[in-house]
């Protein structure tokens, strides 16, 4: 099991990631236990989803989908997700600053896929809080990547006034 | 010439000075990057995964070594920092430094594991290589006459600084589909080619005097050339971050990465169209306009007020020792012809101290012409220089009474090459002698060219000339906007080179055209040769360059006058080969 990273500490995770459908055969639904989905099976099966007995559910993105498309669903998801076929695909930055600024999601927000150590500080400067780290990587070094940076110029989501509205507040 | 921004005027400025803020995070910056340069070493990072990240820090694996890329931001330079490069070019270098057409120096020959070392000195004065590769936003460019032009309308120095710090470590736009490169400039002539930038800023007033931008996107050289769009005719001030925002996302989301040739940002304004384009932009925008990105009265007057600004004397303009000095000594004359450049404050001038010397590799600079020139700085221009996107240096500042000493100072360090705006001032990139990608080399062309005109005279007799090689397709040499443009491409192995005409920059930006069949490096002398020609023969005046009469009477004129021997001697050549 990947190692998973949670406000910048090595957790426990309870997810079940399931994978897209392969042609035509929608993937089995387990009756229990922490599910986090492909976005088209929350959209053709959110009803089954949410009855089932006993288990949370959350959603996964890829890239190039849209979150204004789970943005009605937010309050009914435990987690979202957004996949990195590799580090360097950033689409999933913007993905995140729009779940967490425009459409207002407040619970955990992941990064999966090729998730690594060099790229954990702007990954949770756009809103990211939790990391499922790619093979390979040392917790340790990746736990330390929080702090590669003590200081940002821009707006973000951990730090929405840009640096220099908070220089005017602290001067004033 | 004074903007006025929030009812505080704008001086003239020269020198941003770090704040401990951004001191720290160049410092920070050097930690990280020396950790995962350790980490690639001993084998933990893989040569896959630490690409991205040395990109990100200006180093390249290149030909025959590393290269490394150090930003010179909007081309600004101390003349304490030009000693640190030529420290850097003789400690860690073979001595040489090339200033590139992005307003940036590169060094041909570092060591990998010492490439933090010299990241730290830079820090030490307050320089960085950070953003000046990989796929995210680079090092901002400008006028290099930033400030001192007469024809300034807005200083871009300000908003310069401003988009730096921006664009510095933005966390949301590291990872984009292809490089992204912006510019400012803020004088009646665009100096720094914002039409073919991935944004072009062009600073202005708007009807209540207040400055804002005119926004032009998707231009670029590359292997398809694209002159920009004007997307926003006018863009307040206290937008410019939250605007800038709003292109780069749309660009992060719906800009292609399927393949790399079509990922820059011009493309996607093409296949969207640009009116989709920026309606995507402006939705976007609706939600960032207004929010904390948006720009204070406050924070433009600190940031002004973080640059140093040149003690100007009261002084006569036009001195009597200068003027005689121009009517006694004719090269004198000629070299302010050519190489010195008006100045909005009396009695002073800019100087480009040419870097285009017959015989040197365009844009190279020596550790001791930089130590040199670093001193005629401290001596002649408050200590302040800037490095223009056609490779030469600049001297803002300087009195026009000390213009002949000048002169004969930079004739003995070989910097006084008459020849600004002329053929042989010629923009070039490092071409195949040094970097991995290039088709065919550059710099033996742009030796030959210089050398087949060698006679000043006839140069000046020629007049205004952008001649402009890259050595492929990635158009580092800005072919595409040079008046004759030259790109090097490879025909089954051997190097060749395609000539084309009529590409400009500046205001009436436009892109050449090829005129035929490539040529043998030894036949190009031959073929600019016969092009001038064609101009000569056919300008009504001195005063129609060859810009406007390829412009007035096409390519057609140019083509007959050179295909007509080259095919002769091409056919020639194929028959002794066949008799071989």
């Amino acid at each position: 099991m990947a190692t998973l990273i949670r406000h910048a500490k090595p957790a426990q995770d309870s997810w079940l990631r399931l994978e897209p459908a392969a042609e035509g055969a929608p993937p089995a639904i387990p009756e229990r236990g922490d599910l986090l989905v492909p976005l088209k099976l929350w959209q053709s099966s959110a009803g089954v989803l949410l009855g089932r007995p006993s288990g949370r559910i959350g959603v996964w993105l890829a890239p190039d989908e849209d979150p204004a498309l789970i943005a009605d669903s937010l309050d009914a998801l435990a987690l979202v997700a957004v996949f990195f076929p590799q580090f360097t695909d950033g689409r999933g930055y913007s993905t995140a600053r729009l779940l967490r600024e425009r459409y207002g999601w407040r619970g955990e927000l992941r990064a999966i896929g090729d998730v690594q150590r060099d790229q954990l500080f702007y990954l949770s400067r756009v809103g990211f809080d939790a990391f499922e780290l790619n093979d390979g990587i040392d917790l340790q070094s990746a736990l330390s990547a929080f702090a590669d940076f003590s200081e940002a110029y821009q707006t973000s989501v951990e730090r929405p006034l840009p640096l220099f509205c908070r220089r005017s507040t602290e001067a004033a | 010439m004074v903007s006025t921004i929030s009812g505080v005027r704008l001086r003239v400025l020269q020198m941003y000075r770090y704040d401990e803020v951004d001191q720290r995070l160049v410092d920070e910056r050097v930690a990280q990057f020396r950790d995962q340069t350790r980490r690639h070493l001993a084998g933990q990072l893989s040569e896959d995964d630490f690409r991205p990240l040395r990109l990100q820090n200006g180093l390249y694996i290149q030909r025959f070594a590393p290269m490394l890329r150090v930003a010179i931001p909007y081309g600004l330079l101390s003349s304490r920092q030009l000693r640190a490069l030529a420290y850097i070019a003789r400690r860690w270098d073979r001595g040489t430094g090339h200033f590139s057409t992005r307003q940036n120096i590169q060094f041909n020959w570092p060591k990998l594991a010492e490439v933090p070392d010299i990241l730290a000195h830079l820090a030490s004065v307050q320089m960085h290589a950070i953003q000046t590769s990989g796929n995210c936003i680079r090092n901002t460019t400008t006028d290099h006459l930033a400030g001192v032009a007469p024809d300034e309308i807005v200083d871009p120095l300000v908003w310069c600084e401003l988009v730096r710090q921006w664009s510095t470590f933005h966390p949301e736009f590291a990872y984009l589909p292809r490089k992204f490169k912006i510019a400012v400039s803020g004088a009646e002539q665009d100096r720094a080619a914002i039409q073919v930038h991935d944004i072009g800023l062009q600073a202005l007033h708007g009807e209540n005097g207040e400055i804002g931008f005119r926004v032009w996107v998707g231009g670029g050289l590359g292997r398809t050339p694209v002159i920009g769009t004007v997307i926003r005719e006018f863009l307040p001030w206290r937008h410019m971050l939250s605007y800038l925002e709003a292109i780069l996302r749309v660009y992060n989301r719906y800009g292609r990465r399927d393949n790399k040739y079509k990922a820059r940002i011009k493309i996607l304004v093409k296949e969207l169209t640009p009116d989709l384009f920026r309606a995507q932009v402006e939705a976007e925008w609706a939600h960032l306009k207004d929010g904390p990105a948006t720009l204070t009265g406050a924070e433009v007057r600190r940031i002004e007020g973080r640059f140093t600004r040149p003690q100007y004397r009261k002084l006569e303009p036009l001195p009597l020792q200068y003027t005689q000095a121009l009517a006694r000594e004719p090269g004198f004359a000629r070299w302010v012809g050519r190489n010195v450049h008006a100045h909005k404050v009396p009695g002073y001038a800019a100087v480009t101290l040419s870097l285009k010397k017959t015989g040197v590799p365009p844009g190279d600079a020596t550790a001791e012409q930089m130590d040199a020139v670093a001193d005629l700085a401290d001596r002649y221009s408050f200590g302040e220089l800037r490095v223009s996107h056609e490779q030469n240096l600049i001297l803002s500042d300087v009195r026009q009474s000390d213009l002949h000493a000048l002169w004969h100072e930079a004739k003995a360090l070989g910097l006084a090459t008459p020849n600004i705006g002329l053929i042989s001032n010629i923009i070039s990139c490092p071409g195949g002698d040094f970097c991995a990608l290039a088709n065919a080399k550059s710099i033996p062309v742009a030796e030959a060219i210089q050398r087949r005109f060698d006679d000043l005279d006839y140069q000046h007799d020629i007049g205004e000339l952008d001649l402009n090689i890259s050595g492929c397709m990635n158009s580092c040499g800005h072919h595409h906007v040079g008046h004759i443009g030259i790109l090097g491409v490879d025909k089954q192995g051997a190097e060749y080179y395609q000539v084309s005409i009529g590409g400009a920059q500046g205001n009436e930006a436009s892109l050449g055209r090829v005129i035929g069949p490539a040529f043998a490096q030894d036949e190009v002398p031959e073929v600019i040769a016969r092009l001038v020609e064609t101009y000569l023969a056919r300008r009504d005046s001195e005063a129609e360059r060859f810009i406007d009469v390829v412009r007035r009477i096409g390519i057609e004129p140019f083509r007959e006058n050179i295909y007509g021997n080259t095919h002769q001697t091409r056919e020639a050549r194929a028959g002794q080969l066949a008799a071989a």
